[in-house]
């Protein structure tokens, strides 16, 4: 398959082992370019550890995975498969951008360093292009004022909003956010989710584990239910929510909605 | 009860007779007696021989030995936490091998008095007359006399760096064990590979954790350069207090004098600390703690309110909506 027709990501029978746990049972998923799709699911489902795996924080035991047509974290001849080097898989991290529940910027560094290391250090571009660049990044996001602020002066809204700049400082092609707003507080969740619901619209591929059943259904182009380690539903959002196939989805959407 | 707080008038300022603290008090006084009792020992006891102290303090050999005593700690201080870091490193490596030598290296280096291993270093030159460097047991392409190369000093630098790197390498640990592991993961996720992610955004933020063990390591090693005469090195400060006083036979003033001039060098070298700590807390709180030269000023300033941090509501960003997204 050519880089240009592969889905942005594709997962065939992914699984995932801590020690004798198996924590994804077989995760088969596609996600088009330019598509949002949401991943919900009780807690302990195998989520993170699948958005984990997207990017190589984790290593999967079993199945294949691709992004952007390029296999994650190994190299395939005839059928035997070598695990990339270190810079090759910091190599393919470039491409995807993450946003943690924790928002993990990095406390010593002002706003503006947390969005340009990465851009000088690891793709050493020029450094007028990328402080521009940063700089746009934080209007964007409504901080344009805080850049040279450290993160523990922002509240959390504005951190995990200064973490999704940071990860589009590197201009990605896929974004993966983990629960970005399970950390805050009601009245922050609004202004983290507005900015990124302006980034769906930019056409960029995102993959959002969320609870936020309004932002899924609002900017979802795809909804998936996990559970216990396995895909158990997924399709466009309204169906998913309005009219659950399955009683798994059932109980679990009556218990959050 | 239905006014909004913060409405209405200014309220009246309270006015209340503050607790008492009779004990403090008490100590106060106890504290001063003592102190008194001191003073008056330290003036009237000529035993002290204070012309002496005043006649010794700034001669010519006592300042030199004070800036070999400062080269001994400065140079071993610094071997000892280029190493202490390396070895912090091995024992933190998934790899057993490096991990098990870096531990190895400890038990033997904080196992054995400092002083054994300095009359060790001492002694290098008979155990290894010259030293070369080629193939091992293969030939040799350039060799030394042992004696040319290491001398005194280096032989004591040597032994107090390695000492010191055992000690060095465990507050290193600490310092690296206690960034979250969020952060390391959030810098693989851009693409930032394990030697950077460690020199860019786990080491200067184990420094707060690091510094003020290091700060004490390096005065207790200011103090601990006074046992190189077991290499045998005398040109430092102890030791030519000693040797001066043994030609005056009076001991006690000459001890006074080194005293003085570890305790001016410590001084020194606690202000240097104070600037480290602070250069490193940036991002940790919320605002950095005053400068004692700040600190005195606002007390001089009196009243005056202290700078406002810059504080106040981001502006509301263009895409924001007036109901949060919850649903
Ligand atoms: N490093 C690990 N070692 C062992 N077990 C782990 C590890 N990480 C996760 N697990 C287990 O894997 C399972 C799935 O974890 P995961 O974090 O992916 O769940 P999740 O769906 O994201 O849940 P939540 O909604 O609470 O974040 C859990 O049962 C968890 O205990
Ligand atoms: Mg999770």
């Amino acid at each position: 398959m050519t880089a240009t027709e592969a889905p942005m990501v594709l997962a065939e029978g992914v699984h995932k082992r801590y020690g004798r746990v198996e924590v994804l049972k077989g995760i088969d998923l596609r996600v088009e370019r330019g598509a949002v799709m949401c991943v919900i699911g009780p807690s302990g489902s195998g989520k993170s550890t699948f958005l984990r795996c997207i990017n190589h924080l984790e290593q999967i035991n079993a199945g294949r995975l691709w992004v952007d047509g390029e296999l994650v974290g190994y190299r395939q001849r005839g059928d035997k498969l070598y695990e990339l080097r270190e810079a090759d898989v910091a190599r393919q991290r470039i491409e995807v951008g993450m946003v943690f529940q924790h928002f993990n910027l990095f406390p010593h560094m002002t706003v503006l360093g947390n969005l340009v290391e990465a851009p000088l250090r690891v793709k050493r571009e020029p450094k007028a292009e990328v402080h521009e660049r940063a700089r746009d990044l934080l209007d964007r996001v409504g901080l344009g004022d805080k850049a040279g602020a450290y993160p523990r002066q922002l509240s959390g809204g504005q951190q995990q909003r200064v973490a999704i700049a940071r990860a589009l400082a590197m201009r990605p092609k896929l974004m993966l956010f983990d629960e970005p707003t399970s950390a805050l507080d009601p009245e922050l969740v609004g202004e983290v989710l507005d900015v990124m619901r302006g980034l769906a619209d930019t056409g960029i591929t995102m993959v959002v584990v969320t609870h936020e059943m309004g932002f899924a259904r609002e900017v979802g182009d795809e909804l998936v239910f996990m559970d216990g380690g396995v895909v158990v539903e997924a399709g466009p959002p309204r169906d998913v929510l309005g009219d659950p196939k399955h009683e798994r989805t059932r109980s679990f959407l009556s218990k959050v909605l | 009860m239905s006014e909004t707080p913060g409405a209405g008038p200014a309220p009246e300022e309270i006015k209340a007779v503050p607790v008492r603290h009779p004990g403090r008090w008490v100590g106060v006084a106890v504290l001063a007696l003592l102190i008194a009792m001191l003073v008056n020992s330290l003036v009237n006891n000529p035993a002290y021989r204070w012309d002496t102290v005043g006649k010794y303090l700034f001669d010519q050999r006592l300042s030199q030995a004070a800036l070999v005593t400062l080269q001994l700690t400065v140079l071993s201080m610094f071997f000892g936490v280029v190493l202490g870091v390396v070895l912090a490193m091995m024992r933190l490596s998934p790899n057993p091998i490096l991990s098990s030598a870096a531990w190895v290296y400890l038990w033997v280096f904080r196992g054995t008095p400092v002083y054994t291993q300095l009359v060790f270093w001492g002694l290098i030159s008979i155990l290894y007359p010259s030293l070369g460097v080629g193939i091992p047991f293969g030939p040799e392409f350039v060799s030394f006399e042992t004696e040319t190369v290491i001398t005194f000093f280096v032989a004591a630098v040597i032994g107090l760096s390695l000492n010191e790197s055992a000690y060095m390498a465990e507050i290193v640990r600490a310092g690296i064990t206690s960034v979250e592991y969020g952060q390391s993961e959030a810098a693989s996720a851009l693409g930032m590979q394990r030697a950077q992610i460690m020199r860019r955004i786990v080491l200067p933020q184990a420094m707060r954790v690091i510094i003020p063990p290091t700060g004490n390591e390096l005065i207790s090693m200011l103090k601990t350069t006074s046992l190189v005469t077991a290499v045998p090195l005398t040109t430092e400060l102890y030791s030519k207090s000693r040797e001066i006083s043994l030609a005056l036979f009076q001991p006690i003033p000459l001890l006074i004098c080194a005293a003085i001039w570890y305790l001016a060098i410590t001084s020194i070298l606690m202000v240097g600390q104070y600037y480290i700590e602070r250069y490193y807390a940036r991002g940790s709180q919320r605002s950095l703690p005053p400068t004692p030269i700040q600190k005195l000023r606002t007390r001089l300033g009196g009243l005056k309110p202290p700078p406002a941090r810059e504080a106040g509501p981001a502006p509301l960003s263009a895409q924001r909506s007036t109901e949060g997204g919850t649903e």
